[in-house]
């Protein structure tokens, strides 16, 4: 069998342990229905052939499925053991042969409706009566207040460029700049031709953070750069190019979201962060 | 001795003012459900207001009311803390139970009781949550076609039933305050069909 064939049948293999979980966890089948031992072994067979992340996210999300399985069978053991068990085919059976009397004469011996009124108590009229005095009429709630007079003027360049509608420099200069500096540090601080892409956009505040990483997208969407990932280690890695790369129409590009949260920024300050 | 009968009387004035208060926010419908949560009633009793709850359900005992608790997810709690207490519901409902008869006082046919009987029974059996597809299919078993939909949606309308975006069927808060489900299962296991 080829590799690919054999990756094609471990795709399918997986995505048909999803569709059993999926039908247990929605129908509330038995859960025991499902063999784990046996599905976590088709898993393990496979793993090792996966490179791509979609056949990876697809590892992941069979791995999920089956742990809810192994949940659902945990509390499908709880409520047996529970007073509460029933064997739904038994009282299926002996439903279908009562008649509709004898059910609800039944039912009526488990049921204890609650009392509820819904007139109004003397206690219920004060507060209407209080709250009646102090509401305002409509015409006053409703009243439109005019829009604020604005009078229009001409914004400078520099009032532009401090609410950052307008950047200082020309976005590709600054970009060209950025690309430099990730040369220059790849070279001082990094390994084998690349950085730790949090050590490159680390920066002293959180602000700065995000202004580098969103600086860095352009970078690799532009071909300056590119990123290694290593999603098992957890590592992402920024490679700069020589020259920037100019991608034919032909390549498929793939998105990659990266977390830059406030939290992971001080992980990163506190050296805990990959 | 006139000063210790003063202050009983006094304490008996202050939980009879409390028992009329207790009673009024009980019976009277206030928000969308019934019942009453328990920091409601401490906000307005005091912090004794299991006590104040007691002597309400031994009064009511000789009407066949009671007062009942139904702590969070339906859980029964066997000496709950003033936490779950304050988290729980306090509801007003009857000790004993109807005759076929008195039922129909309440505006429902016989054939919507048998029904909601067979859905919570089956929901039950099925750990709580049975495909809506399910409960129907075993409903028209009794009922005509054309109203078993009407009377599901019926059910999940008064709060017995709800329904999530997938069709599941599960047990709402009013079954979990009025119907004993255990006593609904073992009777019905237990009633002899004439065969």
């Amino acid at each position: 069998m080829s590799r690919k064939t054999y990756e094609k049948l471990g795709r399918e293999k997986l995505q048909r342990i999803i569709d059993t979980c999926r039908s247990v966890e929605d129908r509330s089948l038995d859960p025991f229905l499902i063999d784990v031992n046996s599905e976590i072994g088709t898993i393990k067979e496979y793993f090792g052939e996966w490179k791509i992340p979609e056949d990876l996210c697809l590892d992941a999300e069979t791995l999920h499925h089956i742990a809810s399985v192994v949940k659902l069978q945990s509390e499908w053991v709880k409520h047996r053991s529970t007073s509460l068990y029933t064997d739904p085919f038994l009282l299926e059976d002996k439903l279908r042969r009562m008649d509709k009397s004898e059910i609800a004469r039944t039912f009526l011996k488990a049921w204890h409706p609650l009392i509820e009124w819904e007139q109004l108590s003397r206690q219920s009229l004060t507060e209407a009566m209080r709250y009646w005095k102090t509401l305002i009429p409509l015409e006053e709630r409703w009243k439109e207040t005019p829009p604020l007079e604005v009078a229009a003027e001409s914004a400078t360049r520099e009032e532009l460029v401090r609410q950052k509608i307008l950047r200082d420099i020309a976005f590709s200069e600054e970009l060209e700049k950025f690309w430099k500096e990730l040369k220059t540090s790849v070279e001082e601080r990094g390994k084998e031709g690349r950085l730790k892409y949090w050590d490159f956009i680390g920066a002293d505040s959180y602000d700065e953070t995000v202004d580098r990483a969103f600086m860095t997208s352009f970078l690799v969407t532009y071909g300056y750069a590119t990123l290694e990932i290593y999603p098992l280690e957890e590592e992402t890695f920024l490679v700069p190019f020589e020259k920037p790369i100019v991608r034919s129409g032909k390549t498929q590009l793939i998105s990659v979201p990266i977390s830059v949260s406030f939290a992971d920024w001080e992980k990163w300050r506190r050296g805990e962060l990959k | 001795m006139e000063k210790g009968r003063a202050k009983v009387s006094k304490r008996k004035a202050t939980y009879s003012a409390k028992l009329k208060r207790a009673t009024h926010l009980l019976f009277f419908k206030r928000h969308a459900k019934p019942g009453v949560k328990g920091w409601e009633l401490r906000k307005a009793l005091g912090s004794d207001y299991p006590k104040v709850l007691k002597i309400m359900d031994d009064y009511l005992k000789a009407l066949d009311l009671e007062v009942k608790t139904i702590f969070e997810e339906g859980k029964q709690i066997e000496k709950p803390s003033s936490e779950q207490l304050d988290k729980a519901r306090f509801y007003v409902a009857l000790r004993g139970d109807l005759v076929p008869k008195e039922a129909k006082m309440v505006g429902w046919r016989i054939d919507d009781f048998a029904g909601l009987a067979v859905a919570i029974a089956y929901i039950v059996s099925k750990k709580g949550r049975a495909p809506r597809d399910g409960v129907e299919e075993l409903l028209r078993e009794k009922l005509p076609g054309w109203k078993v939909g009407l009377n599901v949606d019926k059910y999940i309308r008064y709060g017995y039933l709800t329904e999530d975006e997938s069709g599941q069927l599960y047990l709402d808060w009013r079954t979990r305050a009025e119907v004993d489900q255990k006593g609904l299962i073992d009777l019905l296991l237990t009633f002899e069909t004439k065969s």
